[in-house]
């Protein structure tokens, strides 16, 4: 399957139908954990993934993990991990990057005044956008969304995907999602994996009103899931 | 209905009474300790060297030789024991050697301390010719507490939970980087409050320095690591059982400074672990 330039592919399927194994194979975070096996190829523009070095990769393409997941830090030093740990020690630069990564993911306004609190102090949607923050900061080209919304209420899930719309003009968006009708709100295309199979992909609008396949057409009626 | 609740209350009591026995020991301990000896401590017993054949005087070169050997311990085992427990949690793979290596280490915990007193004899003191000397009993006591350290210090890492490592790992950190800006960090209560209770066990220990450091009776301070010294632990046992009529107040009073010595670095780790636990956030 091919993942266009500034898209939005939503990933959908049932639990355990390997949505997230799948995200995690493009930035190579399966191979973190002992015991993985991992065959085929994936290429980020015409270049296998295994041959570029893999802090490269993981710096081109960026994730937002299901639960929020701030580091143990502050506000500002979460941030900015990445581009710290990729040798800007600039306090100022810093702060200006902190600065745009945060306006970008709407998160700015709420925490000017506290960039040096712990992030643990935010609420479970800030703690979201300042994932999202997070990741834009290390200035990636593809980002993996793996469920961003799920442990959020309607209206942070509302800012989180008024983010991503926002995001998709700069940024290629992969966005693995158990709630169908995110997918149909956000996504350019869908996929449908089922069992560790994709099922089917293809233009939202065509996925959600004449699917090919009956499966995902069962499963986007809610017939199993 | 009404026999089932005595029956539980019967159960009940008897399992506080079971904890209770153990409370009581260390009650006991204390309190006899502290009321035989406090009478002793004296500034000259504490700032004294021992005279009249340690019938009298103080046991300030027993305080001092036991701070050298515990510091020289914790130089020698700390870093071998930190670099060990990252190594083990952070890069060995679950392998044949690995596990070897685990299973040493919990070996290494259950020998006996008169075991590691001779393997530093032929070791150190012999095979080195470091001599009886403080160099020889540091590294001794070194290797013993090294197991403690090892394991509090594995456990401290494997705490840090999994997903921080990944989220770091994700923003393109390298390993070293996420262990040395995410890992290490947050296991460090941990790692100190397993450092502290080795220093403890140093501390109290005889055996290992009977062989490879203390001198019996020597009213003066250590000038080298090279040099003998008297400890804390050792002391109280030639004064208990090898001279005679040693006033009771000073093997009691010698007990007292080295029980406080130990209890007072448990309390230090304690209050380490305590208030990592309150600002731990996740």
């Amino acid at each position: 399957m091919e993942i266009q330039a500034n898209e939005i592919l939503s990933i959908i399927g049932p639990a355990n139908s390997g949505k997230t194994s799948f995200l995690r194979t493009l930035n190579r975070l399966n191979e973190l954990q002992a015991n993985v096996k991992v065959e085929g190829t994936v290429e980020l523009d015409n270049q296998d993934i295994q041959k570029i070095y893999i802090e490269l990769l993981r710096k081109r393409v960026g994730m937002v993990f299901a639960l929020p997941t701030p580091l143990p830090l502050s506000i500002l030093l979460n941030v900015t991990y990445g581009v710290r740990m990729h040798g800007i020690t600039n306090k100022k630069r810093l702060r200006d990057i902190a600065e745009r990564a945060l306006k970008q993911s709407y998160l700015w306004d709420e925490v000017k005044d506290r960039l040096h609190e712990s992030a643990f102090k935010l609420s479970g949607g800030q703690q979201q956008r300042l994932c999202i923050a997070r990741t834009l900061a290390v200035e990636p080209e593809v980002i993996l969304f793996d469920e961003p919304c799920s442990g959020l209420d309607p209206i942070s899930t509302a800012k989180v995907e008024d983010a991503m719309l926002e995001l998709k003009r700069n940024y290629t968006i992969v966005l693995v999602t158990n709630n169908v009708k995110q997918a149909a709100r956000v996504g350019d295309r869908t996929a449908f994996f089922l069992s560790g199979e994709l099922i089917e992909i293809d233009t939202t609008d065509k996925i959600f009103t004449v699917p090919r396949d009956q499966r995902t057409d069962e499963y986007i009626r809610g017939k199993f899931g | 209905m009404k026999k089932t609740y005595l029956s539980q209350k019967i159960a009940f009591s008897f399992l506080f009474l079971a904890t209770l026995l153990v409370v009581v020991p260390v009650g006991l301990i204390v309190v006899i300790i502290v009321e035989k000896g406090v009478s002793a401590i004296t500034w000259q017993f504490l700032a004294d060297i021992p005279r009249q054949g340690m019938r009298a005087g103080g046991i300030f070169p027993a305080i001092v030789g036991t701070i050298y050997l515990v510091v020289g311990a914790i130089i020698f085992a700390l870093p071998i024991g930190l670099l060990a427990a990252v190594y083990l949690s952070e890069y060995a793979k679950d392998n044949f050697l690995s596990r070897m290596i685990k299973l040493a280490i919990v070996n290494l915990a259950g020998v006996p301390s008169v075991v590691y007193g001779l393997f530093g004899l032929a070791l150190f003191v012999v095979f080195f010719r470091f001599g009886t000397s403080i160099l020889s009993g540091s590294l001794t006591l070194g290797i013993m507490i090294l197991p403690i350290i090892i394991a509090t210090s594995r456990e401290a890492l494997e705490s840090v939970p999994y997903l921080f490592r990944e989220v770091s790992r994700s923003l393109s950190a390298s390993k070293w980087q996420t262990i040395r800006h995410i890992v290490l960090p947050n296991a460090l209560p941990g790692i100190l409050t397993g450092t502290i209770l080795g220093l403890g066990r140093a501390a109290g220990e005889t055996a290992p320095i009977l062989f490879t450091v203390a001198a019996f009776y020597l009213p003066q301070l250590p000038k080298s690591i090279f040099d003998q010294a008297m400890a804390l632990p050792y002391h109280l046992y030639v004064i208990s059982t090898q001279v005679p009529n040693v006033d009771e107040k000073i093997r009691y009073g010698t007990a007292l400074v080295l029980l406080t010595l130990v209890l007072f670095m448990n309390l230090v780790a304690i209050l380490i672990r305590y208030r990592f636990r309150k600002k731990k956030s996740w």
